[in-house]
């Protein structure tokens, strides 16, 4: 199978401490992989270096086939990021959002009105993109957001707690873009504190103290785990984590 | 009481910890004065200059080395004639020019007037007026030594005299000015700042849900910038009487309490400010454009209220800097007592006590 | 006497294209020592209502009442006695741990000292950094100060806003734990959240969306209400087998649940024969079903589209 990302021994020190510490994975094409940990876990840290925004202490990594050491500029034309913080100029109009992101991957105007109309289409947002972002409600937002950090058809796209606050309905409805995505080969790396939405993810990593403390699908894990849900599972293993979260 | 200290205490601890603001805050005025004092001056010092001296003789050669000698003239070059005189200003060498007609002295014994020429580059009529001035007074001062040794009679001598401040020194208007920028400065902008800080981090939602009252939460803010500001004024004394050599003719005391008059005059725009903005940013912009500008023109440091139209003099009525500029002239410079500066006085706590009130009335109980 | 009524609540924002109704004719009552729970997502309302009663918004109309004062007339009272702890964490983030703390205690008249007690436990974990600068504190670390600065005066009614938001499960069920022990004492919470797990931990809950009430009950209550059969499905084809559940037409909804999905027939359509035709037509491998009781997130979805 076709690896997106590969991490071996990965490695972040901020002086003693190690904020990611050795970690060992790999995602699959098209895969929807869930990265979890508690706050201070690490998952921040090792989200950064494989976006290329923070060079590694130590360990090899390559995401979309590039080394995170040499060719972070290819990586961050190959994937696509979204947070729940920032997604969407707020006060910028849904045309110029996308015409904006558009943009700043290369897509041509050409490109960028055929991408536009289809967004907007799926999204059942069709003559909307005169409407300024802030003032949509938040579920709208995320799924906006979504659809453009995947508009240059990236490798991989990197969800950021992407569903924090959003209504129950529009949370699902998000996670139905997700698995959209990934069935066209898009590969989905996305951190939660929802745990049901940790099951849908393929394949769930739980980080603790830096380490990658268990990594299986999520039904293995609850098995492993003794467990009837993956909230179990999460807390089981994060209680086990000796650092606070400083 | 407590509750109030405490809170000056915290609002201290701000100021203390942005080591750099506070850095910029204490050395703002310092940096200000150099600038001004030894810098930007107005005065002209070390112009340069070339003579056409067609006379040569004994009363234009004393004349040129009088003015030659001058610190205000820096003589690069002696022409020999008149068409060189635009040549050399045209490759901006020289910002005047004299010429000395040949007969200078024959006709100033004998005819009983003579000419000389100043040529000036107006391109700059500041400049130019200023260095002309500086050059008639030099011959003035020859023709009055002669006029002394003949003892002739029917010889007119226009006598000036610089009052207050003899030699002119640029110091006696700017440090005046330089403290009414600071004390804006410091006292509106930092404060409004300081206010809407608190609105953006959502700390004054848990402070207004408290029993504290909201007129104690203003006054409490203010208390470290006063301080702040004391110090500025103290700094600025210092360097213009040991630095500039500019003294402070009057009462020390009635300085300060104008001052401390004038810093809650600040203060209170201050507040206003952040009455009506939300963000850092926009109290930064709003007290530039309300505040420091409208200072810088119209106190009357930078540019002569006299000497403006009808309709900006009367606008400058209403900036409290410049009352606190006039203020600070007659007692530091003029060394004037209260009774000259009563009206002034009056006029700005009267503009103080309208603009506390309305701040705080206006300063909200909630959050909308 | 109730320690918060809400009586017929609105407060509307104008904005540029109109008015938005952040609050549309609220009513609820909290009893004393209980913990309430206003559960609803972003926009839903929950900032202004706690604004409204923490005196710092008027209200367009309505009345309410914290502890018997009037949020408009008692506001001073009202002040002197509720603990408040906003969204965003409001600290200051130069201030250090222990300097926040007796900052807030003394604008409160208070002393830490004069108080320990109730704080004790929870300062206790953050005691070790107490003189870090509260704006190089962790997410949880900050939350638990927050709190303890809120708690600082013994305030009798508590108003804690999304205080969970962006905080782990771990983290999360140690502060609820931690307001647990705050009932025991007697104070009063009234707690608003977006994560609907959270509702089963308050003794009542409010289920809010867009500026209404969708109703007010307990966790078991709200269930009880929800009269539907609700049928968990899962087989190893899970996206598919949604798209083919969505299309059938005696389905009313369907939603993915973790590892299931959600099924709710149409009314005189509860049929697992259906189900199981579903499953053999689209050779769907290890079908699993069962029936379930609805969870509260299952109500809130049914309440928001009704």
């Amino acid at each position: 199978m076709e690896k997106v990302i590969t991490a071996n021994g990965l490695t972040k020190k901020f002086g003693d401490f190690a904020a990611v510490d050795h970690i060992t994975f790999d995602v699959n094409k098209g895969e929807i992989f869930g990265f979890l940990g508690a706050n201070g876990a690490g998952k921040t840290t090792a989200m950064r270096m494989l976006c290329g925004l923070l060079m590694p202490s130590s360990g090899q990594a390559t995401v979309a086939g590039f080394d995170v050491y040499k060719q972070n500029e290819l990586i961050k034309k190959n994937i696509g990021y979204m947070s729940q913080k920032f997604s969407l100029y707020e006060d910028l109009t849904l045309g110029e959002n996308i015409r904006f992101y558009g943009g700043i991957y290369g897509l041509t105007d050409k490109q960028i009105d055929e991408k536009s109309y289809l967004l907007l289409h799926q999204l059942n947002m069709e003559h909307q993109e005169k409407i300024l972002v802030k003032e949509l409600p938040l579920g709208w937002k995320q799924k906006l957001a979504f659809s453009i950090a995947i508009v240059h058809d990236p490798a991989i796209v990197f969800l950021d707690e992407p569903t924090g606050g959003v209504d129950p309905v529009a949370r699902r409805e998000f996670w139905n873009l997700i698995y959209e995505a990934s069935a066209r080969g898009i590969t989905i790396f996305v951190t939660t504190h929802y745990m049901d939405e940790a099951e849908y993810c393929n394949r769930v990593s739980v980080m603790v103290d830096g380490r990658i403390d268990a990594l299986d699908s999520p039904l293995n894990l609850m098995k492993a785990h003794n467990a009837a849900s993956m909230d179990e599972v999460f807390l089981q293993l994060a209680r086990k984590a000796v650092r606070t979260d400083n | 009481m407590k509750q109030f200290l405490i809170f000056v205490k915290k609002e201290w601890l701000h100021i203390w910890r942005d080591r750099r603001t506070l850095f910029i805050l204490i050395w703002m005025p310092v940096v200000q004065i150099v600038l001004y004092g030894f810098a930007l001056t107005n005065e002209v010092k070390n112009s340069n200059i070339a003579i056409l001296d067609q006379a040569h003789d004994e009363a234009s050669i004393t004349i040129a080395n009088k003015i030659a000698a001058s610190r205000y003239f820096n003589l690069v070059k002696n022409l020999y004639s008149y068409n060189d005189i635009e040549a050399t200003f045209k490759q901006g060498k020289i910002r005047m020019a004299i010429v000395f007609p040949s007969g200078f002295r024959h006709d100033l014994l004998h005819a009983n007037s003579a000419q000389i020429q100043i040529i000036a580059d107006a391109s700059d009529p500041n400049t130019a007026n200023t260095l002309t001035n500086y050059a008639a007074t030099i011959v003035t001062d020859y023709q009055a030594t002669l006029n002394h040794e003949q003892k002739l009679p029917y010889t007119i001598s226009t006598q000036v005299r610089m009052l207050y401040n003899p030699e002119l020194k640029g110091a006696y208007n700017f440090v005046p000015g330089v403290m009414a920028l600071v004390l804006m400065l410091v006292c509106a902008m930092m404060t409004s700042m300081a206010i809407v800080k608190e609105k953006e981090m959502g700390t004054m939602e848990v402070i207004l849900v408290s029993p504290l009252k909201p007129f104690r939460i203003i006054i409490a803010k203010t208390v470290p910038y006063l301080f702040v500001s004391f110090i500025n004024i103290i700094t600025i004394l210092l360097l213009s009487v040991y630095a500039l050599d500019v003294p402070i003719s009057g009462s020390v005391w009635l300085l300060l309490a104008e001052s401390i008059l004038f810093t809650i005059t600040s203060l209170s725009i201050g507040i206003l400010i952040s009455n009506s903005a939300t963000t850092q940013q926009a109290a930064m912009f709003m007290a530039m454009l309300s505040l420091f500008l409208p200072t810088l023109l119209f106190s009357g440091f930078m540019f002569p209220i006299e000497n403006m139209p009808f309709p900006l003099q009367i606008i400058s009525n209403i900036v409290p800097a410049k009352w606190y500029f006039v203020i600070i002239k007659a007692v530091m410079i003029k060394g004037l007592g209260f009774a000259a500066i009563w009206k002034e006085t009056l006029i700005l706590i009267g503009m103080t006590a309208a603009l506390l009130g309305i701040s705080i009335y206006q300063f909200k109980i909630r959050l909308a | 006497m109730k320690a918060i009524t809400v009586e017929n609540i609105v407060k509307t924002y104008r904005i540029k294209k109109g008015v938005v109704e952040a609050l549309n004719d609220i009513s609820f009552s909290v009893d004393r020592g209980e913990i309430f729970g206003i559960i609803g997502p972003d926009g839903a309302g929950k900032t202004s209502l706690f604004r409204v009663l923490t005196t710092l918004l008027r209200a367009d109309s309505g009345t309410a009442t914290i502890d018997g004062f009037d949020v408009i007339k008692g506001y001073k009272q009202i002040r002197n006695r509720v603990g408040y702890m906003p969204g965003r964490f409001s600290l200051y983030q130069d201030l250090s741990v222990q300097e926040n703390l007796e900052f807030f205690a003394a604008i409160f008249d208070t002393t830490i000292a004069q108080n320990y007690d109730l704080i004790k436990e929870i300062y206790q974990q953050i005691e070790p950094f107490k003189a870090r600068k509260a704006g190089q504190l962790s997410g949880g670390m900050k939350q638990k100060l927050a709190l303890c600065c809120a708690l600082i005066h013994k305030p009798s009614v508590l108003f804690l806003d999304e205080p969970t938001t962006g905080v782990d499960a771990v983290s999360r069920k140690e502060f609820w734990e931690m307001l647990h022990r705050l009932k025991i004492q007697g104070i009063t919470i009234l707690v608003s959240t977006a994560y609907m797990d959270e509702a089963s931990l308050c003794d009542k809950v409010a289920l809010m969306q867009k500026g209404r009430l969708l109703s007010v009950n307990t966790t078991q209550g709200i269930i009880a209400q929800f009269k539907k059969t609700i049928w968990a499905i899962k087989a190893t084809e899970m996206f598919r087998l949604m798209n083919e559940l969505k299309n059938s037409e005696a389905i009313e909804s369907c939603y993915p649940f973790g590892q299931y999905h959600h099924v709710v027939f149409k009314p005189a359509a509860n049929n697992s024969e259906l189900l199981k035709n579903i499953a053999v037509r689209g050779h769907f491998t290890q079908f699993e079903m069962k029936q379930i009781e609805p969870g509260i997130e299952d109500c809130f979805m049914e309440l928001m589209q009704a």
